[in-house]
């Protein structure tokens, strides 16, 4: 909402600076966005015309234009298609800045002639979007004047943003009011504009009440139609509205006073009587900004004999539209449903200053007073006769009073307010306020229909005094609770622990495109967004990892191809709360430990993350078992599967070859997902650890490499070597792998002896490493190489 | 005897002049070596009378204590000067870098969050988490925004097919309705937290079609907005590290509290900035989640993670943060926290 600080003092009488009045309109919830005085930018572009223009001798669009400045005549070349002789227009000259452009002027040859300034439109200004051509000027404008100045923009211009709540506060006179209760300045009443009609209306109305709750109107006969006076061009232009004519500049001004949309219909166009009605689905209307909208279904439409000839509350309808040959209008004043109104400016997509009020709340009360003040100037600015009303329902009913006790606003609001003090608040706002014992009965004025509990009324109170009244209170009772059960404690726990292993964390959507969710199990219907912002996000995902993979896609074609990234975040497979899951997903991809001097690069494998996947589960203290089977996206013969029981903790793997074209990677690349809240929590209660005795006697270390068939795992020979003894045995290394010819390969095994009651002897050694031999032998076939 | 004095002598000279261990080595071994002429000297004595042994025997026993003495002493020398010789060759490059450590970063998203939980849980706040796929009713309706609010229209609201026609499922456009959830569950004294992700279809410079919101909420019988405004001065000053960092109040909308506040903060000396929007719990919200609003108030807050870290960590570009562009994760990233 826009406003100029004399327009404010037309409803406001106060002697506050700008500075006060801006604090306070802000303090009130009219957050001030913007204070600007336009003229001041502007004041070097003034008023020229064009005496004379020739044709540019070296180029087809350009003219040679002389121009009178006022004071002197200067040669400028043009290339404005409306440049003419005898259009007064804006000279920028050699020296000036052109707001739109920061281009400074200077004498320059264009084209091989010489020019001496610029001669300007209105979006080089930055007056409007017009930058088709150059301004055209009042042919009574001033030579040599200021153009923004005259334009009459020499004000302090004031934009402030309106909450959705607040529909009074979009006409000046309902700021006014605001800034008068917090007592800046006193609130000059309006005039009684109340009007009588001369004659009947000629025109009668049919108006269907679900439609309309109450719809005003008058004939208005014998107008003239022409521009609208200075002042009020000016006043419409300081606020950055484009005047048209006196009948639509008059409307547009009551929108901005008084937050009363009108509309005026070109009466002699009309064929039959009004229908304010719903629309029927297909029914189409061209509208006043020259597009032609297509109606559903509950509609509030206003038809004559011809069909719908405007969409109520919204725009006007461009076959029944003034012009400057009307000399017959019919005046609309009406209330219009906020909720329909909305719903219709939203499904056809039209923004417009009425839709914007109406959807918004326009004090009902104001349908005949808006109709009666705007007859009035209409007859002032365009002359001719009024009608009598024509009307059909009636204001919507006002709610019932509140009940409001005045302790509330301590209780709820924090800050003592004098109960004179309250009532004094209240009244300057409108609202009718009686005792009742101790209590206050409040009626709402007609205006405040967002007002409807004993916390509004605290709001208005609070605002009014302003919020920095209230003085703040720290908490006193603090509770002791941890802030995070052991489970979210957890994700921070891990999310540490990745990034110590060298993996960045990223946070990426959680959608994605559901065709790249194809190859990782896919997206079911349910989903699939029904408004997506891209089709490349139109998924919930299935998976962390397809956006890990352009996450490495995207670093790889800036020229990092080794990476190791991780994310915590949900993955989906269905609706539901129990569909979403949080998962700690990540990947590695190309070298590990690249680039640097200390050790030589090699591809990274599933080792790599398969100890990231273990850091995780041994720091929840689980050892979960691995099954050689995994989700389609993984390598079938280098990936796993890690349960707990038959629950799924996660996989880990290479990613499947057929991935590297789809996505176009560049590998190795390596992955691993974790199911984070399937990982059970530990059940020990104590942070005691368990007792350790330490052996005084020796251990002592003995090595083994045995042949064994390429089928057999690693696992299979540690845990036939452990059955040895397991009271002695500490732990058991798996130190060399190789692979041998003929389908064998060789393990080799470092087993850690720790005796607890005395020191072995070498004959206790030697048997042990027989059973050893002999059981790795029974278990795997596995022979002990020589 | 003179014979034995001499060759000292000799020897004596040779020792200084050694200049290499193996020098000094074949130098013991001429003189004191089994047939080294100092101990075949030794091995004569036998043949010698008792008188002469005695006087003799001593002389070459001083002889050979002082060879042995003089080899000692060089043989230290000269190891000195082999070790010497062998570190001026070990010379190592100091400046080659330390034996790299990979590390990674905590996303700065993630280290919000943990400071905001550390801050907010000393005010005896704890987390609560809720659903991102939530049903219309959580999102809107008990939060007091019914289905043709204008609300609704401000928030660009991502839809998926509703299990029935009355109830739309979305994607949360903010924490709120894990007030909702909680309040549903659990009976004042309420003292919550709600972090996490959030969704509008909005994307620009300044908007992403998923961000990440922090939500508070507290109810009980007495707290007001006195307190609101003392909870989120507090937080602000901890979080902005700066004890006399100023807020302002200013009046708001929002369907679900009444009043309604918008907070700035003073930036920097020169300008306020908008960082969050809170209020007292709206009546009809607590209504909806059989609260009885004549006994139990409360007020709540929600503010935008990305925007306070952004201010925090002079972030410039919102879209970053989610571009996973590693140059960026590692200049505003951060380390791990030492946890027990």
């Amino acid at each position: 909402m826009r406003f100029t600080l004399s327009w404010l003092k037309e409803h406001l009488e106060t002697e506050a600076s700008l500075e006060t009045i801006s604090d306070q309109l802000t303090s009130l919830g009219l957050v001030v966005e913007k204070v600007e005085n336009k003229a001041e930018e502007l004041v070097r572009f003034t008023i020229c015309e064009i005496i004379e223009t020739e044709k540019h001798p070296n180029a087809d669009r350009l003219k040679v234009c002389r121009v009178n400045t006022g004071k002197e005549i200067l040669q400028i070349v043009c290339g404005g298609p409306n440049a003419r002789k005898g259009l007064k227009t804006v000279l920028a000259r050699p020296g000036d800045t052109i707001p739109s452009t920061k281009q400074v002027i200077k004498v320059g040859q264009v084209r091989g002639v010489e020019s001496f300034g610029m001669l300007c439109s209105a979006s080089e200004l930055l007056l409007g979007e017009d930058g088709g051509g150059i301004l055209e000027v009042d042919p009574e404008a001033p030579l040599g004047e200021s153009y923004a100045k005259w334009l009459g923009l020499d004000e302090n211009l004031i934009e402030i943003s309106i909450t959705p709540n607040r529909g009074d506060c979009l006409g000046v006179y309902g700021i006014a009011r605001d800034l008068a209760a917090t007592g800046i300045g006193k609130l000059i009443p309006l005039k009684d504009e109340k009007f009588k009609g001369t004659f009947p209306s000629s025109l009668s109305l049919k108006v269907d009440s679900d439609a309309c709750p109450y719809f005003t109107g008058r004939i208005i006969r014998g107008v003239k139609n022409g521009p609208s006076p200075l002042w009020l061009r000016q006043k419409l232009q300081a606020i950055g509205l484009r005047p048209i004519s006196a009948l639509v500049d008059i409307t547009n001004y009551f929108a901005y006073d008084r937050a009363r949309p009108l509309h005026v219909f070109d009466a002699d166009k009309l064929k039959g009587n009004l229908t304010v009605r719903l629309s029927h689905e297909g029914e189409t209307c061209k509208a006043l900004d020259g597009k032609t909208y297509t109606f559903t279904d509950d509609m509030t439409v206003i038809a004559d004999d011809t069909g719908v000839i405007s969409l109520a509350g919204i725009m006007g309808g461009e076959s029944t539209g003034c012009d400057e040959n009307t000399q017959t209008v019919f005046l609309e004043s009406a209330f219009f449903d906020p909720i329909r109104t909305a719903i219709t400016g939203r499904t056809l997509g039209i923004l417009s200053d009425s839709r914007y009020r109406f959807e918004r709340g326009v004090d009902p009360n104001s349908t005949l007073p808006g109709l009666d003040a705007t007859t009035w100037m209409i007859l002032a600015m365009c002359g001719g006769e009024a009608s009598e009303v024509v009307s059909a329902g009636s204001p919507p009913e006002f709610k019932r009073p509140i009940l409001f006790n005045p302790e509330r606003v301590e209780s709820l609001g924090g800050v003592h307010v004098k109960p004179s003090r309250v009532e004094e608040i209240l009244s300057s706002l409108g609202f009718d306020v009686q005792k009742e014992g101790p209590k206050l009965s409040v009626t709402l004025p007609s205006w405040r229909f967002d007002v409807e509990h004993e916390a509004d009324l605290v709001e208005e109170i609070l605002r009014v005094d302003g919020y920095d009244k209230v003085p703040s209170v720290p908490f006193g009772e603090r509770p002791e609770k941890k802030p995070l059960d052991s489970l979210q404690e957890r994700r921070f726990v891990m999310r540490d622990l990745l990034s110590n292993r060298g993996l960045m964390e990223v946070v990426s959507w959680s959608f994605m495109s559901r065709g790249e969710a194809e190859p990782f199990g896919g997206v079911p219907e349910s989903l699939v967004l029904l408004n997506p912002i891209s089709q490349e996000l139109n998924s919930m995902r299935p998976s962390l990892l397809p956006n890990l993979l352009k996450v490495a896609i995207y670093n790889q074609n800036r020229g990092i191809e080794s990476l190791a990234i991780f994310e915590m975040g949900p993955q989906y497979s269905s609706p539901t709360p129990e569909g979403q899951h949080i998962m700690l997903s990540g990947l590695r991809a190309g070298g590990f430990h690249c680039g640097n001097w200390a050790e030589k690069k090699r591809d990274v494998d599933i080792y790599d993350v398969k100890g990231d996947v273990f850091s995780v589960f041994d720091s929840a203290n689980i050892s979960p078992q691995l099954e050689t089977k995994a989700p389609s996206w993984y390598h079938p013969g280098r990936s796993a599967t890690l349960k707990l029981g038959p629950q799924v903790l996660g996989y880990f793997g290479e990613i499947h070859p057929r991935l590297f074209k789809t996505f176009d990677l560049k590998g190795p690349v390596v992955a691993f997902e974790i199911f984070l809240d399937r990982i059970p929590l530990s059940k020990r209660k104590t942070t005691a650890k368990q007792k350790l005795t330490l052996s005084p006697y020796q251990a002592v270390e003995r090595d083994f490499a045995f042949v064994v068939d390429l089928h057999i795992s690693a696992d299979q020979v540690i845990k036939s070597a452990l059955k040895a003894d397991p009271s002695l045995v500490e732990n058991v290394v798996l130190f060399d792998v190789f692979t041998l010819k003929d389908n064998k390969k060789s393990l080799g095994i470092r087993i850690r002896l720790q005796p607890k009651d005395h020191t072995l002897t070498e004959d206790e050694i030697q048997a042990f490493s027989q059973k050893v031999i002999d059981l790795v032998t029974q278990n795997t076939g596995g022979v002990l190489r020589q | 005897m003179d014979t034995a004095k001499e060759l000292t002598q000799r020897f004596l000279r040779d020792i200084e002049k050694a200049s290499s261990l193996q020098d000094l080595e074949d130098i013991r071994v001429s003189a004191l070596g089994k047939k080294g002429h100092l101990t075949l000297l030794m091995k004569d004595l036998g043949q010698k009378s008792p008188e002469e042994r005695r006087v003799v025997g001593a002389e070459l026993n001083r002889l050979k204590e002082s060879l042995t003495q003089a080899i000692d002493t060089r043989k230290i020398e000269l190891e000195d000067l082999v070790l010497n010789a062998r570190l001026a060759s070990e010379m190592l490059d100091i400046s080659l870098p330390p034996r790299p450590q990979p590390k990674g970063k905590i996303h700065p998203l993630s280290h919000v969050m943990d400071q905001t939980i550390h801050i907010f849980g000393q005010m005896g706040f704890v987390v609560k988490e809720g659903p991102d796929i939530e049903e219309d009713f959580y999102n809107f309706t008990a939060l007091n925004i019914p289905p043709e609010h204008p609300a609704r229209q401000e928030q660009d609201t991502f839809y998926l097919p509703a299990f029935s026609e009355q109830q739309p499922l979305v994607l949360r456009t903010h924490t709120s309705p894990v007030q909702i959830r909680t309040m549903l569950k659990e009976k004042p004294p309420i003292r919550i937290i709600a972090l996490g992700r959030t969704y509008r279809s909005d994307y620009d410079a300044t908007h992403t079609p998923m961000f990440h919101q922090i939500e508070g909420l507290v109810i009980d019988t007495k707290t007001h907005m006195g307190h609101l405004k003392g909870c989120l001065e507090e937080f602000c000053r901890l979080f902005f590290e700066d004890p006399n960092l100023k807020l302002r109040f200013r009046p708001g909308y929002f369907p679900f509290t009444e009043p309604s506040a918008e907070v700035d903060i003073w930036w920097k000396g020169s300008t306020w900035l908008e960082i969050l929007g809170c209020g007292m719990v709206h009546p009809n919200v607590l209504r909806n989640c059989d609260i009885d609003p004549d006994l139990y108030q409360g007020f709540a807050f929600g503010m935008g993670l990305e925007r306070i870290a952004m201010l925090k960590y002079g972030i410039e570009d919102l879209r970053l943060f989610y571009e996973s562009d590693l140059r960026w994760l590692n200049h505003y990233g951060f380390d791990a926290e030492v946890r027990e």
